[in-house]
C-alpha cells in the first residue's frame, strides 16, 4: 500500500486472501466427492488458460495479446487452490513422484496426471479455429463458469466459497469481455459475422454437453458444497438469450444424444493429449525440480 | 455500440487513469479498439493490471486539438519571464497544508 502511495505500482502487496481458509472437509461431506467436484473446476480453469495463452502474441492487437493473457492467469489463478482442494480432500488422487520431490501436490495433479486423469469439460481444451472462436469459447465458458461460482460462494466448504468469492469478479469481466466481442464480431463486417455464427455452431454442442447434469455434481449439491446445476442451466440461458438474440445469431437445436461419457469422465478429443503434452513436458522432464 | 461505422483499422483512443479518489486523471497511453466500449475494456487490461486504478477515461485521440509544435515559441517563451505571475510573493497562513 505504501508503495503505491508514492505513485509506484511494483511490489504492491497481493494478499492471498486463501491462505487463511478453513480447509477442514465439512461435517458429512465425502472427502472423495469434494476431490472429484473441485478437480473439474480446476480441470476446466487450468486447461482453458493453457489454451488462451497461446493467444498471447498472435492475436489481432497487442491489446488482444494482454487480454487473453491477464484472462488466462485469472484461470489459472482459480485453478490452483482448486487443485490443493482437490488433493487434500483425497490425496490418493495425487500422482506418485520420485522420493524427495519437492515438487507440491497441486502441480503433481497438474503435470502428472494422463489426459483421462483429467475432469475438464471438452469445450475448453479444442484449439481455436479463429478469433471467433476464442470469443464465443469464452462466452460460454464464463457465462457458465460464473453461474457456478455465484452459488458456491455459500458452498459449506471453506475453500470453495473462498475460491468462488474471489473468483466472481474475474469472471463477471471475462463474460462482459468475451460479450462486447461477440457484439463486435457479430454486428462487424460480413466475414466477421460468418466466423462469428461458425462458432457459434462449432462449439454449442459442447456447451451443452458442459450443461449436462453429472453425478458427482448433483451429489456435490445435495451434500451442500456444489452449485445445483439445474439452477445454473436456467441463469445460463437467461444470460445468453438475450445476448445471442441482440447479435441475430440462432443457436443450433442441441437434438443430439447425450455422450455416453464426457469430459467430467476423462473422455477427451483427440486435441487433449497433444495439449498435455506441451503443458507437461518441462516438469515431467524434471520430477525432482524446484521451481 | 454497433453504429459505429466500421473501417479497416481501428480507431486510436487515448488513456487517463486515476489512482485514487480524490486525484485527477493522469493520461497514461493509448489503445487501439473497434468502438469506445471496448477500448475502455482494452484500457482495463493494458493499463490497470497492477493495480494502478480506481477509474478510466478513454477519448478518442482524433478528439484531442493538440498544440502545434512550431508555434512552441511563441504560445510558450513570453510566460518564461513572468515571475510576478508566481504567488510567491504571499505568505502562507500556519495550518494550511497540499499548497
Amino acid at each position: 500500500m505504501s508503495l503505491l502511495d508514492d505513485g509506484w505500482a511494483f511490489g504492491a502487496e497481493f494478499a492471498d486472501p486463501l491462505a487463511s481458509l478453513d480447509t477442514s472437509i465439512p461435517d458429512g461431506v465425502d472427502g472423495a466427492l469434494l476431490a472429484a467436484y473441485a478437480l473439474g473446476l480446476a480441470d476446466d480453469a487450468l486447461v482453458a488458460a493453457q489454451r488462451m495463452t497461446w493467444w498471447c502474441s498472435r492475436a489481432p492487437e497487442l491489446e488482444l495479446d494482454l487480454a487473453w493473457a491477464n484472462v488466462a492467469l485469472d484461470l489459472l489463478g482459480q485453478a490452483r487452490p482448486l487443485l490443493v482442494r482437490a488433493a487434500t480432500a483425497e490425496p490418493a488422487l495425487v500422482p506418485a513422484l520420485p522420493a524427495g520431490s519437492p515438487i507440491p501436490a497441486e502441480d503433481a495433479l497438474a503435470f502428472f496426471r494422463e489426459p483421462a486423469g483429467f475432469r475438464n469439460h471438452r469445450l475448453v481444451e479444442g484449439a481455436d479455429a479463429d478469433f471467433a472462436q476464442a470469443v464465443v469459447r469464452l462466452l460460454l465458458l464464463s457465462t457458465t463458469r460464473l453461474a457456478v461460482f455465484e452459488r458456491l460462494r455459500h458452498s459449506r466448504d471453506q475453500v470453495l466459497a473462498g475460491v468462488a468469492a474471489k473468483g466472481v469478479p474475474e469472471l463477471a469481466y471475462h463474460r462482459d469481455l468475451a460479450a462486447q466481442w461477440f457484439l463486435v464480431l457479430a454486428g462487424g463486417t460480413e466475414e466477421s459475422r460468418r466466423r462469428t455464427v461458425a462458432a457459434v455452431a462449432a462449439l454449442w454442442p459442447l456447451h451443452v454437453e458442459a450443461l449436462e447434469t453429472h453425478a458427482v455434481e448433483v451429489a456435490a449439491a445435495r451434500a451442500g458444497v456444489g452449485a445445483d446445476p439445474a439452477d445454473v442451466r436456467e441463469q445460463v440461458a437467461a444470460v445468453l438469450g438475450p445476448l445471442l438474440e441482440t447479435a441475430g445469431v440462432v443457436p443450433p437445436p442441441s437434438g443430439r444424444a447425450r455422450p455416453a461419457a464426457t469430459g467430467r469422465d476423462g473422455a477427451h478429443t483427440a486435441e487433449f493429449a497433444p495439449l498435455l503434452d506441451e503443458m507437461q513436458s518441462v516438469a515431467r522432464a524434471h520430477p525432482m525440480g524446484r521451481w | 455500440m454497433n453504429d459505429q461505422p466500421h473501417t479497416d483499422e481501428w480507431a486510436v483512443y487515448e488513456v487517463f487513469v486515476r489512482s485514487r479518489r480524490g486525484l485527477n486523471h493522469v493520461h497514461v497511453g493509448s489503445v487501439h479498439a473497434p468502438d469506445p466500449a471496448l477500448a475502455l475494456r482494452h484500457a482495463r487490461d493494458v493499463y490497470t493490471r497492477r493495480n494502478e486504478g480506481v477509474s478510466l477515461w478513454v477519448v478518442p485521440a482524433a478528439a484531442i486539438t493538440a498544440s502545434d509544435p512550431g508555434e512552441k515559441e511563441a504560445l510558450f517563451e513570453p510566460s518564461a519571464d513572468k515571475v510576478f505571475r508566481h504567488p510567491t510573493a504571499y505568505q502562507v497562513p500556519e495550518g494550511v497544508s497540499h499548497l
